[in-house]
């Protein structure tokens, strides 16, 4: 009976082992295979290379390391200010009825597929950035042009997709605020809302900066949405009406016919996604211990 | 410590009025009224996004569904035809990532609730199933194709996607197993125990039991997941048309589907159709998720 448990154990144990295993597994793969190219061809040339011509054997996968910065960045921009209103309106100011029907509906937009975002994107986004935006842009600066795929289309939607991520786990830190700050700041005298941005705010901040940090974490790595809003350009942009060409995006267009050089570079674009991930995701876990054990 | 009065300091000309008159208050209201129309503001925009997203692809899509779409092979890449295939295709592949992912991330969970210690490796193995749960998709791809695809010669075929996909799912599942164990009452093992149970007969007979309907959550929710996925399975599975026969033949999935449809323009009708298929789908998904995971956070209050 012993032994028979303590195999039980074992076998369970293994189980658990499973996903770290393939953590493990899937850094050692994507390292064997793009660390080659990325040696070979010098890696502050491949980071700081500016042009991607594959048929050529350049492999500068700066302007899509430059693609998902500025994709990202906008997203944060709309995503951040937008999700913490969120956070703070279901933690502090909607009453339990509103709650009850905004949380779930929060819930579905993280469960839209990433590429139905991608398809509203291209379909609504990226003619209304041509027809409506940049007529506007063009009383200003004449010069612009824009095809409608864009940094600014796919900022937009990264930031609704990123919404969830920031508006969950800001709240919840906005509620684990022990009620003692809240009370004694009323009592002080401070109306509601001073009290939610000088107290509950500053004093959730480790949760809220952890949300930010995963939804930055999160516009990284998408890929369906952008590859099909930003253009798929593999240029340095010039403003936030260019295309642009993401890491994830490239990767997943060019993988398929890609000659086996080719494909070793899109390794190595993977290991620079995967290093901006695992420091994104590491900082999240650590800014939440460090700032949470205050 | 805090400047509370900040807002009252601003102008001091007014400020010898406002104790006076009172206006002190009215100031700070604007400025709040401000501040609270911003927040109500966002929260309408985040629920008008929702419904604009949702209801665009299902008033476009929706009149282009009949059973013939359902029941029919596509044609011509997709421009013509169902998606017949495509829905055996993501049956398929969903099945096969469930059917890995399940086992594995139940026993996890098991463990890491019933037995685990808080060791060194213990830790690790918290951070590996966290750190996995932050991949992105694409690099599961990357992964995937390197992997089961070239290094273990699957080819591009639904076992490579299944077992991609099941590597994906597997963190919510040990998540949300690991937290319906937590809510079973301690009471219930004890009982066990003094009932002369062994250890292995408590979890097989009592705990599981009594947490199954939040490893159903994590279940649904890995559904869901392997159904809207796309990048990885586009990587892994392929994106033949053909209706798979065997686990070794390559698939496409709705989601798959509906990006090349977009992508390649192929028939706007089509891709409006299948993408509302994939959206009613998420639909049905979400709503049985809160389902399940209602009915075990309404349990365990009585219970408690």
């Amino acid at each position: 009976m012993k032994t028979h448990e303590k195999i039980v154990e074992a076998m369970l144990f293994i189980c658990a082992t499973t996903a770290t295993l393939s953590v493990f597994l899937i850094t050692f793969f994507i390292f064997k295979e793009g660390l080659p190219i990325l040696s070979e061809y010098g890696f502050l040339n491949f980071i700081f290379g500016k042009n991607w011509s594959p048929t050529n054997g350049e492999y500068g996968a700066f302007p899509m390391i430059a693609g998902s910065v500025s994709v990202t960045i906008g997203a944060l921009i709309i995503g951040v200010p937008m999700g913490l209103a969120c956070a703070v309106f279901l933690a502090e100011i909607a009453p339990k009825s509103v709650v009850r029907v905004f949380k779930p509906a929060v819930e579905l937009l993280a469960g839209i597929p990433s590429v139905v975002y991608g398809f509203f994107g291209l379909s609504i986004l990226v003619p209304l950035i041509r027809t409506q935006v940049l007529p506007i842009v063009q009383k200003f600066s004449p010069d612009t042009y824009t095809s409608g795929y864009s940094i600014l289309g796919g900022a937009i939607i990264l930031a609704i997709m990123i919404l969830p991520t920031i508006i969950n786990i800001s709240e919840n830190a906005i509620r684990a605020v022990p009620s003692e700050y809240k009370h004694g700041s009323l009592a002080l005298g401070a109306s509601h809302f001073e009290t939610i941005s000088k107290v509950l705010i500053p004093a959730a901040r480790s949760g809220i900066i952890a949300s930010v940090v995963l939804g930055m974490g999160r516009a990284v790595g998408e890929t369906m949405a952008v590859i099909l809003i930003t253009g798929n350009m593999p240029r340095v942009p010039g403003g936030i009406l260019d295309s642009v060409a993401t890491m994830t995006g490239t990767i997943a267009m060019e993988m398929g016919y890609a000659t086996p050089t080719h494909q070793k570079a899109l390794f190595a674009t993977g290991i620079i996604l995967f290093l901006f991930i695992m420091t994104l995701n590491i900082s999240a876990t650590a800014i939440t211990r460090k700032l949470g054990g205050e | 410590m805090m400047n509370l009065n900040v807002n009252t300091e601003s102008t001091p000309n007014i400020a010898s009025k406002k104790w006076i008159a009172g206006s002190t208050k009215k100031k700070i209201n604007i400025g709040e009224k401000l501040a609270y129309i911003g927040i109500y503001l966002a929260a309408i925009l985040t629920i008008c996004a929702l419904v604009s997203i949702i209801g665009y692809v299902l008033l476009n899509g929706l009149k282009y569904i009949d059973l013939d779409f359902f029941t029919q092979e596509p044609s011509s890449m997709g421009r013509q035809g169902g998606i017949y295939s495509i829905i055996i295709g993501t049956i398929y592949l969903t099945l096969v990532a469930v059917a890995i992912a399940t086992p594995i991330g139940v026993a996890a969970a098991i463990y890491l609730t019933e037995y685990a210690k808080e060791t060194k490796l213990v830790k690790l193995i918290r951070f590996g199933t966290e750190t996995l749960a932050g991949i992105p998709s694409i690099i599961f791809g990357l992964f995937g194709f390197v992997f089961f695809v070239i290094f273990w010669g699957f080819r591009w075929s639904i076992l490579s996607g299944g077992l991609t996909l099941a590597m994906m799912i597997l963190p919510t599942l040990v998540r949300a197993t690991e937290e319906s164990i937590k809510t079973v009452p301690q009471a219930y093992r004890e009982g066990s125990f003094a009932l002369g149970a062994t250890k292995l007969q408590t979890i097989v007979k009592v705990v599981l039991p009594s947490s199954i309907s939040g490893i159903l959550t994590g279940l649904i929710l890995g559904i869901g997941r392997a159904i809207g996925e796309t990048a990885a399975v586009m990587l892994t599975a392929g994106s033949s048309l053909g209706v798979p026969k065997t686990l070794m033949d390559p698939a496409r999935t709705m989601a798959v589907h509906t990006y090349i449809l977009a992508s390649e323009g192929l028939s706007k009708e089509k891709t409006f159709a299948t993408a509302t298929v994939l959206i009613l789908l998420v639909l049905f998904i979400n709503f049985m998720a809160n389902m399940t995971a209602n009915r075990y956070m309404k349990k365990t209050k009585v219970e408690a």
